[in-house]
């Protein structure tokens, strides 16, 4: 009885196809993060008989949500739930383990698929261009964040912990995120699905203090509020903020979109009234601090011994143009801060999959509208790679959503040549074969899944990561 | 009788693997596609609002206006999450986060006369509304919204969710 309505609309929409299509639509998704599963979520639920093929270059699904998020917002990754109902219907075929542009090119895949959509995000990120930038402790926050996750190119990375003091340039939610991992009790780490060998690292951690750095000022902060929220709450820490940074504020939010003001007044209440007596005493004993630097942006990474990073030098920046437009200009003043580690937290970026892509090295993004790749029809982009690397699930969400609707629109229209037949998997199989290509399929992941849970049970913790590409294959197949 | 049999046996599964406080589960049983399984802790989303009302006296209509400006009468009952109340009715109100106050996925808009009759949001709710689209005055996310009788009548509008930047237009830039 239950969802009737639903199954016969979904009947009526079948027949409406058979009456008027006789190729199945098969189209393939790059990329199995959110931007992946939820283009290919719209796609199957609104069209009756299209194929999707997700083409994943890792063993393992999910992208970020399984290697972004971080390890203490397992919340956050329930999507998952709902991505492993998409990957389980029968119209739906997930291929891991399978580069595009290094295992099956651009080409491949247009000659097997009516439509593609890239999803692959923004693989890359922004660097300072400053010297002592290759310094062995100066890390990317993107390193740092696939070290503590478990990504297999990040697990071996030599992260030094053998310091006070980190410096994470940026203020964003990435930035926030390293710095909670560096100064939150390992008792609580323990309990998240960070892997054993990172728990080691950071049980040795001397990590103090940790400083975020702005260019602008705590205005323009980008971080959002549930992450502060939980910077001032965080057991055994406590916040280190300059009173006369925040002064100013209090007359600008007032004016301000509610989000941004109920931001800027908990920065401002956290650094400028006393805390409740709770906080306080939680404050008074905390051995752990961090803090926020403003007006301020890198010029040097400077080292003692040669190769030990021992400061960064920041140029002191002042604030130029009216309010709310507002950028920042280098002056000649200077200002070092100590410390042992710096992380990168500038930004992702994404780059072209191929040179025939009309990609913005501006915005690093591949211009589209609405999805639909400028100038090549068939060719869809959705999530970062389509948007910029900004924004909360929520956001790619949507992106993934328009995506699959213009690509069914596309469909139905016949906007797409649907008149060849199109191989799909099968074509792209025979290539994968002949490179002796091991194709993860989605039931060989969850068999890997079922071992890392088990793996983690016996620790007390929601799973123990894999971090192998060799061990994740001998797992999976 | 065989969806009765599945859930009881998904149910014995699932706090087998709560045990493990695992978040990542198995393809769900066949009888429930579209369904949203769920592992937050101590809770089992979603399936009391596939069941219908036992009696009039638990009837909530309410009516949903979704993203295309389509209303959908719905027949609720007290103690419906209208986020899951949703998915039944093929709405598309999402969940990113199961109700777990991670997302603002399932954002909605309540009739002015009703906001009174619901509970506060917690703080939480508040934050993570401030990552809404086109916030307003009588937002709320759907997954904190149980039904109640004072609550018969009451509309639901979706936002129409076109652009994904910030509410205030703010969109981060990288340093």
């Amino acid at each position: 009885m239950l969802g009737a309505s639903r199954r016969l609309a979904a009947q009526g929409s079948v027949l409406a196809h058979a009456a008027c299509l006789s190729t199945v639509p098969r189209v393939c998704v790059v990329g199995s993060g959110p931007a992946g599963f939820y283009t290919a979520q719209q796609i199957l639920k609104s069209h009756a008989t299209a194929q999707v093929d997700m083409y994943e270059k890792l063993p393992t699904p999910f992208g970020l949500v399984r290697y972004g998020v971080a390890p203490d917002h397992p919340e956050v990754k329930n999507c998952i739930n709902t991505f492993t109902q998409t990957a389980s219907q029968d119209r739906f075929t997930f291929l891991g383990n399978v580069e595009v542009g290094r295992d099956v090119t651009l080409d491949h895949l247009r000659e097997a698929y009516h439509a593609i959509v890239l999803a692959y995000g923004a693989a890359e990120d922004r660097t300072l261009g400053i010297p002592g930038e290759s310094l062995a402790n100066v890390l990317s926050a993107r390193r740092f964040v696939g070290w503590y996750n478990g990504l297999p190119d990040d697990a071996s990375i030599s992260v030094d912990l053998n310091t006070d003091s980190a410096v994470v340039v940026g203020q964003g939610n990435v930035a926030i995120d390293v710095a909670r991992i560096l100064l939150t009790p390992i008792d609580i780490l323990k309990k998240t699905d960070i892997p054993e060998s990172v728990l080691a690292s950071l049980a040795q951690s001397r990590v103090k203090r940790v400083t975020l750095v702005g260019r602008r000022g705590p205005q323009h902060v980008a971080f959002t509020i549930k992450e502060l929220r939980e910077m001032v709450n965080l057991a055994g820490c406590r916040p280190s903020l300059q009173p006369s940074d925040y002064q100013h504020l209090r007359k600008l939010i007032p004016d301000l979109p509610r989000p941004r003001k109920r931001l800027l007044e908990l920065l401002a209440k956290t650094a400028l009234d006393e805390p409740n007596p709770k906080l306080g005493a939680a404050y008074a004993s905390a051995e752990r601090q961090w803090s926020l630097q403003f007006l301020g942006s890198p010029v040097e990474v400077l080292a003692s011994g040669g190769h030990m990073v021992s400061g960064l030098k920041l140029a002191k920046n002042r604030l130029e143009g009216k309010e709310g437009q507002q950028r920042a200009v280098a002056t000649e003043e200077t200002e070092t801060l100590e410390c042992g580690l710096v992380l990168r937290s500038v930004g992702y970026r994404g780059h072209a999959l191929n040179a025939a892509l009309p990609f913005d090295s501006h915005t690093a993004t591949i211009a589209n509208m609405e999805g639909r790749v400028t100038g090549h029809p068939g060719l869809y982009v959705s999530g970062w790679i389509a948007t910029g690397p900004v924004g909360v699930i929520l956001s790619t969400m949507t992106s993934g959503f328009n995506t699959g609707k213009a690509v069914v629109a596309d469909i139905k229209a016949a906007a797409i040549d649907m008149d060849q037949h199109k191989e799909g998997k099968s074509a792209i199989g025979r290539v994968l074969a002949e490179k002796g290509v091991e194709v993860v399929s989605f039931k060989q992941w969850l068999q890997l899944d079922q071992y890392e849970m088990a793996a983690g049970a016996r620790l007390g913790k929601p799973r123990e990561k894999v971090t192998t590409l060799r061990r994740m294959m001998e797992l999976s197949l | 009788m065989s969806r009765a049999v599945g859930v009881v046996g998904v149910r014995l599964w699932h706090r087998a693997r709560l045990a493990a406080r695992a978040y990542t589960i198995l393809p769900k049983p066949q009888q429930k596609e579209q369904r949203c399984l769920t592992t937050t802790p101590g809770v089992w989303h979603g399936d009391y609002e596939w069941q219908d009302p036992k009696s009039e006296e638990e009837v909530v209509n309410i009516t949903y206006v979704d993203r295309n400006d389509n209303k959908i009468q719905v027949r609720g009952k007290i103690g419906d999450n209208v986020m899951y109340l949703a998915h039944r009715y093929n709405i598309e109100l999402e969940g990113a986060c199961e109700a777990s106050l991670a997302c603002s996925t399932c954002h909605v808009y309540v009739d002015n006369e009703y906001t009174d009759c619901l509970d506060e949001p917690l703080e939480e709710e508040e934050d993570m509304l401030d990552l809404a689209v086109f916030l307003k005055d009588n937002s709320r996310l759907g997954c904190q919204i149980i039904l109640t009788k004072e609550l018969d009548g009451m509309t639901l509008t979706l936002p129409s969710a076109t652009r994904n930047f910030y509410v205030d237009g703010h969109v981060p830039k990288p340093h």
